[in-house]
């Protein structure tokens, strides 16, 4: 396992994750409140710092991912600002959604599940939102977009910095 | 103890208090089916193959785990019972690759098993749209052990055995539901992670989800170039393994059908690891006399199991210095092979193809390390498992029943009990008393069996009177047993001279690259099968093999000498368990 951080992630540890990874050494029973506390610090939870949780809480790192990857409170990528999730449901899915989709990935640059480099917008994909009625349907930060069409992609995002 | 009476099956059994059903009943002759299940390792009620109807209970209950009750009336088979197990199975193939034929668990498979036993005819779901494993997740990184996720049915006892026996954890469960799998933490390939390579897991899956990388067709490709000179060896702990592959008791003696069968392989030579393992005594011997004598880094430890070596590398970095630099006997001998052998019966040394046939899966890592090298060629080519090697007679249509008694060669194949006994645990402490004592007193050693560091007990000690020297020993079998006596060892706790540390639970002869299935009653089989064997063979000491005088007569000169050190011995890589530990040079055990 190399010591390299390939997560593009540049986030330091701050003081209070220092506090706590001292305070819990030796001790797996720390291990969510910790995890907390840098998801709550750094938006989401970096590499490196769940490799040092493993080495300081004494706990091995699969313990450490297994756990980070359970629970839905935990990302293990940074999050953007704006928040995209486009519907890939049955309605949505045949009423042009992969269109909707593509269109997405070509403006941004980004797979669906990343987040762009400048952290604006991070692009998920979602099973049935409920609203088949006007599908296909896309939400920013919980906005809701009815009847999305690929040539609309550009115009609604710009509405959001 | 309290006691329960219980009824199973409308037979009265009585029970100890805190007993589970499924123990219980088999107490009573009844075999209850489990799949997650692993004695003493794994209870975790998890797939639910095992469940019971207990009269009264609101659900149908896990046998596995729920504890015996004061007149219980439990039914193991009834319709209830059949049809919900028989669901439990269906759900579980729902979404596993049904490709049994090209499996290399076909035929002992606990899947297939259990679809055998409960009559399954057809499977009447599939998982649409929920996202499965595809073949795109298989991970073949690794040099010794393969992941196919899609075969995986959550059971969860590899984690089990990496956690608890091995104090590794190198797989884990990651995701949650449908997406869970077992994998090392970031979905990262086995080869890149902690993993000591030992093979446990792969001996505990029910199914083809982890499994030995299988090497055969470079071996029969090898067989089948007339340049080649195909040259093998055999570790100690596959004579008393492999004849269950073939349906005989465990334990069951069998080297000199192995030799036959080899040479009806087509193998132009056959050697004998227990050759080189003679060999290990000599010097390993001779390098604990110059450490004690010498003030040299103690305690020293063995270092002829790969994983343990992959293991401490990884954990114990900073301990390096107390490995013995002796290579292990497979390495020895491959060294020796593309060395000495050549020379000997002139042969151009390219045109030597060295495979081993071993007990374990972390030799196929220790086989291609880059200090493996040190005839110029790598020193072992390919290594099999005992399940690879048997494999390979299965497919020349070998009857190992009618398979004569047969021979190593000449000059690489003759040794002695103390070899044979490398394949227990304490069997190289043993080996290496027997060798010591003499060389040093210089007296016959009144009676050669070290019986207190034989067994299963996690950690034996010892102490010997050795001429005016009291010699503290110990003996450790399991990773997680070896971290006891290496945090002693770091909290300078430790006053033993020598410990023997083995990887595998009972030593190689429990290795992760023997037959399928290995569990304590196996091992013990094949512990005592071990011990028979040593007593039945002529010499019981290493430094009496005349092979081995006449090695150092005529090539070696003697134990740690020049030639001895260049193709004998080796140095460590210290790795680090999740990134490279600072300040520690690589091949830091020099002394
Ligand atoms: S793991 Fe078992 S059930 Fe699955 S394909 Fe292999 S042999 Fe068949
Ligand atoms: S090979 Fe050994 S160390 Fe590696 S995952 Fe399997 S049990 Fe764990
Ligand atoms: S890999 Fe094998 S032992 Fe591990 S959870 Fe899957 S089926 Fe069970
Ligand atoms: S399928 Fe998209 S909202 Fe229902
Ligand atoms: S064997 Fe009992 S729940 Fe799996």
């Amino acid at each position: 396992m190399g010591a390299e951080c390939n997560c593009n992630c540049q986030a330091d540890s701050s003081k209070k994750i220092d506090e706590l990874l001292s305070q819990y050494r030796g001790n797996p029973n720390g291990l969510i409140v910790v995890l907390a506390a840098i998801q709550q610090d750094n938006g989401y939870l970096p590499k490196d710092l769940m490799i040092r949780v493993a080495e300081e809480l004494n706990v091995p790192l699969t313990d450490v991912y297994g756990v980070a990857t359970f629970y839905t409170a935990f990302t293990l990528r940074p999050r953007g600002r704006n928040s995209i999730n486009l519907c890939l449901g049955t309605a949505c899915y045949v009423k042009g959604a992969p269109e909707v989709h593509d269109a997405i990935e070509k403006e941004l640059k980004i797979k669906a599940g990343d987040t762009t480099e400048d952290r604006r917008f991070t692009f998920d994909v979602v099973r049935c939102l409920g609203a088949c009625g006007i599908a296909p349907v896309m939400t920013v930060n919980g906005e809701v977009h009815p009847r999305m069409t690929a040539e609309k992609v550009s115009e609604v995002l710009s509405k959001y910095e | 103890m309290a006691t329960v009476t219980l009824t199973i099956d409308n037979q009265k059994v009585e029970v100890e208090q805190g007993t589970t059903i499924l123990e219980a009943a088999k107490n009573a002759g009844i075999e209850i089916p489990t799949l997650c299940y692993m004695k003493d390792i794994n209870a975790i009620g998890a797939c639910r193959i095992c469940v019971v109807e207990v009269e009264g209970a609101r659900a149908l209950q896990a046998a596995c785990v729920a504890p015996v009750g004061e007149g219980m009336v439990v039914k193991t088979n009834s319709e209830l019972v059949r049809k919900s197990r028989k669901m439990t199975l269906e759900l579980i193939l729902s979404d596993h690759p049904q490709e049994c034929l090209t499996c290399l668990r076909n035929t002992n498979c606990e899947l297939q098993a259990l679809s055998e036993a409960f009559g399954l005819r057809e499977v009447r779901f599939t998982r649409g749209a929920a996202k499965s494993a595809t073949a795109d997740d298989i991970d073949d990184s690794a040099p010794s052990i393969v992941r196919d996720p899609r075969k995986c049915v959550l059971c969860r006892r590899c984690v089990a055995v990496c956690e608890k026996v091995q104090g590794v954890k190198a797989i884990g469960p990651i995701n949650r539901g449908f997406e869970t799998v077992i994998a090392p933490a970031f979905d990262q390939n086995l080869i890149d992670v902690n993993c000591a390579m030992c093979g446990q897991c792969s001996l505990v899956c029910p199914t083809g989800a982890i499994t030995e990388k299988d090497d055969t067709e470079k071996v029969w490709a090898a067989l089948n170039d007339a340049n080649k000179e195909v040259v093998v060896q055999t570790a100690p702990a596959t004579r008393v393994a492999i004849a269950e592959e073939f349906g005989q008791d465990p334990g069951t003696i069998s080297t000199g059908k192995m030799v036959a069968a080899l040479r009806r392989l087509g193998f132009n030579k056959i050697f004998d690891t227990d050759f080189s393992a003679d060999l290990t005594i000599m010097e390993e011997g001779t390098e604990l006399i110059q450490r004690v004598t010498q003030g040299g880094t103690l305690p020293m430890i063995t270092s002829c199991s790969p994983g343990w070596i992959k293991y401490i590398e990884h954990y114990y970095p900073d301990l390096l210095p107390h490995l013995s630099t002796c290579k292990s006997p497979q390495q020895m001998l491959g060294a020796l092979i593309k060395d000495y052998y050549p020379k000997n019966a002139g042969i151009a040394p390219e045109n030597i193809y060295s495979v081993s046939i071993m007990p374990c899966t972390a030799k196929k890592f220790e086989a291609q390390r880059d200090e493996m090298n040190d005839s110029g060629y790598q020193d072992v080519d390919v290594v099999l498992t005992t399940r690879e090697l048997a494999r390979m007679c299965r497919n020349a249509g070998i009857d190992w029943d009618t398979l004569p008694e047969e021979n190593y060669d000449d000059p690489l194949g003759m040794s002695t009990g103390a070899a044979v006994i490398f394949g227990a645990t304490g069997g190289v402490m043993e080996a290496a008393v027997r060798t010591a004592y003499e060389l040093i007193t210089k007296e016959e050693m009144p009676d050669i069996n070290l019986t207190p560091v034989r067994g299963m007990e996690g950690i034996k000690e010892a102490t010997l009177k050795v001429g005016d020297l009291d010699v503290k020993v110990a003996v450790a079998h399991t990773l997680g047993n070896a971290r006891k006596l290496l945090d002693l060892i770091r909290e300078g706790k430790a006053d033993h001279h020598f410990i023997e540390v083995m990887c595998c639970p009972g030593g190689c002869i429990g290795g992760g690259g023997q037959p399928i299935p290995t569990n304590l009653d196996v091992r013990l089989a094949r512990i005592a099968g071990t011990y028979q064997a040593d007593e039945e063979l002529p010499i019981r000491k290493s430094h009496e093999n005349p092979a081995i005088t006449d090695i150092y007569e005529k090539y070696l000169g003697q134990p740690l000498g020049e030639l001895s050190h260049k193709l004998l011995h080796t140095h460590y890589v210290p790795r680090g368990v999740y990134r490279k530990p600072e300040g520690l040079p690589d091949g830091g055990s020099e002394h």
